[in-house]
């Protein structure tokens, strides 16, 4: 049964455009489900290696930015008597691009970052998303400044008569949900091999996994690899989407969206970015529906953030599993009481 | 070469208030591994208490400082009795989502009462700056950086010279040790918190007059703050004392040779050579946590 389960939810969920007529609610789907895919990239991260990244929207940023100029083409002077051209290509190309983009910016960030763990870790991923947002700011002549870069190509595959456009919202819903199953079957096949046992090792004694041999780093290094090369593919989406990215992308309270959905969903669990990502997704939409400015909305996040943390610190998922398999030993009392030991991870 | 001692005398200006700044978050990551997030926060804070003493209730410039420092001070001891008393002994990711959290609901409510319009604050200075040689500087810049340099002489007399900076000191060295002594942990964090926060806070009332003040303008003093500790080494007043004037040498010289739109990227450039050179930052003592 619980095998099943999974699939019978993304069979409904694939069957959403089929009975739902209000685009606008489609819209919400669409953004919410671009932003899970973001949320488990960043929980590969948080959650199974232990690393608070808080500079997560940087890779979301650099795959947006990527895929829009690598299918709108470009034309800039990197210094006097070099100009570098780029016809535009088509989008699907230009969204492969932005993936790899992402993947290697996040190898160059891991060597560099991962020298340092804790708060040092913490300020200098920060600091990365802030120098990538200048940049987007400042580089005027590639990325248009605030100025923004308009009319990015909407998402074709295919050519001639067989060119399938994702150009509509159904399309769209459906192509973002395909790739968020492809996300979460590549998280979930990672967490449970080799590499996913040694992350989650060094998250839980970094010393001790080192102590028997894991290569600490070159597995921080591949984790973030991978997330970041997942978050650039749904800054991809985005810019696809939306058809319009300027710097604000970077805003540090993207980053703080998903931490939040990551936090209060469960971290290191599968399911919890996804639980997080649909309730974070559209809390801002009752609100909007309810005439609430977006500063009450962000001080309401803010104040959940802290509560989360005081009263539900393992998240949703690991509690709801934990009351489930409680329930299911209520006879065996005598057991020990798992207050205090970590709630098992699925 | 009048160019240069210009950007050298502006940097050693805007170096006193990084230090104030770099002081205040260092001190309470070394004493109470919290990396508060809320400090540009109270820095903003302070700028807008400056902002309603002299413009909406007509207190004097002078006086308004102090008031504003005993709020902010008054502000941060209620942060970490609220919220992070609780949460002592947590892990650092902990608390860090919980001053995450603090730190939005903050400047958020600091839009919604202060709305995003930028506010000017009148100075009783008089408005032609002081002019020696070619140089030329303003008398509410030498007020300011006269004023930081105090506040960072008196942070070092309490901390190396008073009984409760001995306490600290004793905290930040081995806490076990220094509760086992008799030291009151949770006095300390409490005072620690609110005399990172009053400095922040002082920082903002100082620059609120010389800049605007917004509900925004926390989170750059933020990003500096902290490209000024790990310069200096978290939890070393030395080092954030000269890692905020390094700070202010290297973008004011960045921003006049290289590019003014990158200027407050400097910081964090600034940041990464120091990882790939020194990970330990220029001057830190102890280990770095990890």
């Amino acid at each position: 049964m619980n095998r099943f389960l999974p699939w019978l939810f993304v069979a409904l969920l694939a069957s959403v455009p089929l009975w739902l007529t209000d685009f606008y609610f489609l819209h919400i789907l669409i953004t919410t489900g671009i932003f899970i895919i973001a949320a488990m990239s960043l929980n590969l991260l948080l959650g199974y290696t232990g690393q608070l990244s808080l500079g997560h929207v940087a890779f979301f940023g650099i795959g947006a930015y990527t895929s829009a100029l690598v299918s709108l083409g470009f034309h800039v002077d990197l210094f006097p008597g070099f100009t570098v051209t780029l016809a535009p290509q088509p989008a699907w190309f230009a969204m492969l691009c932005a993936i790899a983009v992402a993947g290697l910016t996040g190898y160059a960030i891991g060597k560099l970052a991962f020298r340092v763990r804790g708060a040092y870790f913490v300020i200098v991923s920060i600091s990365f998303a802030e120098v990538v947002r200048l940049v987007a700011v400042n580089w005027v002549e590639l990325t248009q400044g605030p100025m923004a870069l308009n009319n990015i190509p909407a998402l074709t595959l295919g050519a001639g008569a067989f060119e399938i456009s994702f150009l509509r919202k159904p399309a769209f819903f459906i192509l973002v949900l395909i790739l968020g199953v492809a996300s979460f079957i590549v998280v979930a096949r990672l967490v449970n091999s080799r590499a996913g046992r040694a992350m989650i090792a060094l998250r839980e004694n970094e010393s001790l996994a080192m102590s028997v041999g894991i290569d600490v780093t070159r597995y921080l290094v591949i984790a973030t690899i991978i997330s970041a090369a997942m978050a650039g593919m749904a800054g991809a989406l985005y810019a696809h989407y939306i058809r319009i990215v300027d710097p604000d992308i970077f805003l540090f309270l993207y980053t703080v969206t998903m931490v939040i959905m990551v936090v209060t969903g469960g971290k290191g669990t599968l399911a919890g970015p996804i639980i997080g990502g649909i309730i974070f997704g559209f809390i801002p939409e009752f609100l909007r529906v309810m005439e609430i400015r977006p500063e009450v909305q962000w001080i309401i996040y803010g104040v959940l953030m802290i509560l989360v943390v005081y009263f539900l610190p393992q998240g949703i998922v690991p509690a709801i599993t934990h009351y489930l398999t409680s329930r299911k030993h209520r006879h065996e009392a005598d057991v020990l009481p798992a207050a205090s030991t970590p709630v098992p991870r699925p | 070469m009048d160019q240069l001692a210009q950007h050298l005398l502006n940097a050693v200006i805007l170096g006193g208030t990084y230090a104030l700044l770099g002081i205040g978050l260092t001190l309470i990551f070394g004493i109470m591994r919290v990396v508060n997030f809320t400090h540009g926060e109270l820095y903003a804070f302070g700028a807008y208490c400056m902002y309603a003493f002299v413009m909406l209730l007509g207190v004097n410039f002078f006086l308004a400082l102090p008031m504003a420092i005993v709020l902010g001070a008054a502000l941060g001891a209620t942060i970490e009795m609220l919220l992070l008393s609780r949460l002592r002994g947590a892990d650092i990711d902990t608390t860090m989502l919980v001053m995450i959290g603090a730190w939005i609901t903050m400047q958020n409510t600091e839009q919604l009462v202060w709305s995003g319009v930028a506010l000017s604050i009148h100075n009783p200075f008089p408005a032609n700056p002081l002019i020696i040689g070619a140089l030329s500087v303003s008398w509410n810049r030498i007020y300011v950086v006269a004023v930081a340099l105090l506040l960072i002489a008196a942070t070092y007399y309490l901390v190396n010279r008073t009984r409760l900076g001995k306490a600290m000191r004793a905290t930040f060295q081995d806490r076990q040790t220094a509760a086992l002594m008799g030291v009151r942990i949770g006095r300390i964090h409490t005072a620690t918190f609110a005399l990172g926060s009053g400095l922040a806070a002082a920082a903002g009332a100082l620059l609120g007059p010389v800049f605007f003040v917004a509900p925004t303008m926390g989170d750059l003093a933020a990003a500096k703050a902290f490209a000024i500790v790990i310069l200096g080494g978290l939890g070393s007043i030395t080092g954030a004392t000269l890692g905020g004037f390094i700070l202010a040498f290297v973008e004011e010289l960045g921003a006049g040779y290289i590019s003014s739109g990158y200027r407050d990227a400097m910081g964090f450039l600034l940041i990464i050579l120091i990882l790939l050179f020194k990970p330990t930052g220029l001057f830190a003592r102890r280990e770095r946590v990890g």
